[in-house]
């Protein structure tokens, strides 16, 4: 396998895994204030499905020879990088929605085409993670619509978490073709099949269609439906946001990496234990085969 | 200090319904075999995938090399008479 390849799948694989699992972060940030217990058994078990979908990015990016240690020392170092949506706040339960129907329905956007990726066991993984994202989207949805159809007050939440969401949901495909490092080359190597630019274009002809199904409106005065092209034609998406973002200066950047450093911090006991106890009962098996 | 890195790797192998071979699923980290087992269960059969799991350490698994490819399975390629249409049967005997 050439060196460069192992290198961009274990940078892009560890990213993925990364973003799985600090994304479990803005939503568990609301499972003990859903409004029904329907509603929190729906976001308990999604969350519990992004904490698969890390586990599973992260055995994938084992087999290319970085460990489980190293990828995770580099998340809480601040040296790894994950999307950049999960740095903004969920304020209000509109929030879990949106993110459900347009953050789990982006990442479905770039994770189906890598079902058919050029690596085997980055491929399986996300065949595995599409299968289960499609009841995150539908779930988020759902929420939207009981919001849009229900009082003017959780309408209007419904539509400030839109306006609120919308743009960085956009940047979740990266910068635009020609601007993106990587993508050229990833192409080529067939880890990537659709440009960054493209798989936007996909996004918004499917959620604006639904955003209007909701009777909300889309927080971009540019959007219109290009009759010639068959799309929609779209306003400028404000990179300089989206770069301060990467760079580390995004709402919630430092909370993030500090939650997940207190979370390794704080299991190392656990993990320490685990290992003990593994041996002490090893010892205790083999020790009266040894006596015969 | 424990050094935790020796957490051991585990293949997940399940099988989804009766009559069926187990299947590779995927692999996951435990320090002994049941906290594997129970892993496996929360991690691999959320949604009904399985009626059981097999957890192996990764490092008993013996694989052949791909580089050694070639010489592994090159020579059944010339053995066509192992394969059933290597044999003429006239059409009047019919389906065999
Ligand atoms: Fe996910
Ligand atoms: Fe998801």
């Amino acid at each position: 396998m050439p060196l460069a390849y192992r290198k961009t799948l274990i940078r892009q694989i560890g990213q993925h895994a990364h973003s799985e699992i600090v994304g479990m972060l803005p939503e568990g940030n609301w499972i003990t204030r859903a409004p029904t217990l329907r509603r929190k058994a729906a976001l308990l078990a999604k969350v519990q499905d992004e904490g698969g979908h890390g586990l599973y990015l992260y055995s994938a990016a084992e087999t290319l020879g970085i460990s489980r240690k190293e990828m995770t020392e580099e998340l809480i170092s601040g040296r790894a990088k994950y999307s950049s949506i999960f740095n903004y706040p969920t304020q209000t339960w509109a929030d879990i929605g949106t993110i459900g129907w347009l953050v789990d329905g982006a990442a479905i956007m770039n994770q189906v085409p890598l079902c058919r990726c050029s690596y085997g066991p980055y491929a399986r993984a996300m065949i595995r993670v599409c299968k289960e994202e499609s009841f995150h989207q539908r779930q988020g949805y759902e929420i939207m619509i009981t919001l849009a159809e229900g009082s003017a007050e959780q309408k209007d939440m419904a539509q400030d978490a839109l306006n609120r969401w919308w743009w960085p949901s956009l940047m979740m495909f990266g910068p635009p073709d020609g601007e993106s490092m990587h993508s050229d080359q990833s192409a080529l190597w067939k880890i990537k099949r659709f440009s960054n630019d493209e798989l936007r274009q996909k996004f918004i002809d499917a959620t604006v269609p639904q955003a209007l199904r909701l009777g909300l409106t889309l927080p971009d005065d540019a959007l219109t439906w290009n009759e010639v092209e068959c799309r929609y034609d779209y306003g400028e998406i404000d990179w300089n946001e989206f770069w301060a973002v990467v760079k580390g200066h995004g709402p919630l950047n430092k909370d993030r990496v500090a939650a997940r450093k207190k979370a390794w911090d704080e299991g190392a006991w656990v993990r320490e234990a685990a290992i003990v106890h593994a041996r002490k009962r090893a010892e205790r098996v083999a020790t009266p085969m040894a006596a015969e | 200090m424990i050094n935790t890195q020796e957490i051991q790797l585990w293949e997940v192998f399940i099988r989804p319904r009766n009559g069926l071979a187990h299947r590779h699923c995927g692999s996951l980290h435990a320090a002994d075999a049941e906290m594997a087992l129970q892993a496996a269960r929360d991690v691999y059969t959320r949604r009904g995938e399985g009626l059981s799991v097999w957890v192996i350490p990764s490092a008993q698994i013996v694989a052949s090399d791909p580089q050694d490819r070639d010489q592994m399975f090159d020579p059944a390629d010339d053995k066509i008479y192992r394969h059933p249409s290597f044999y003429d049967i006239p059409d009047d005997v019919g389906h065999m």
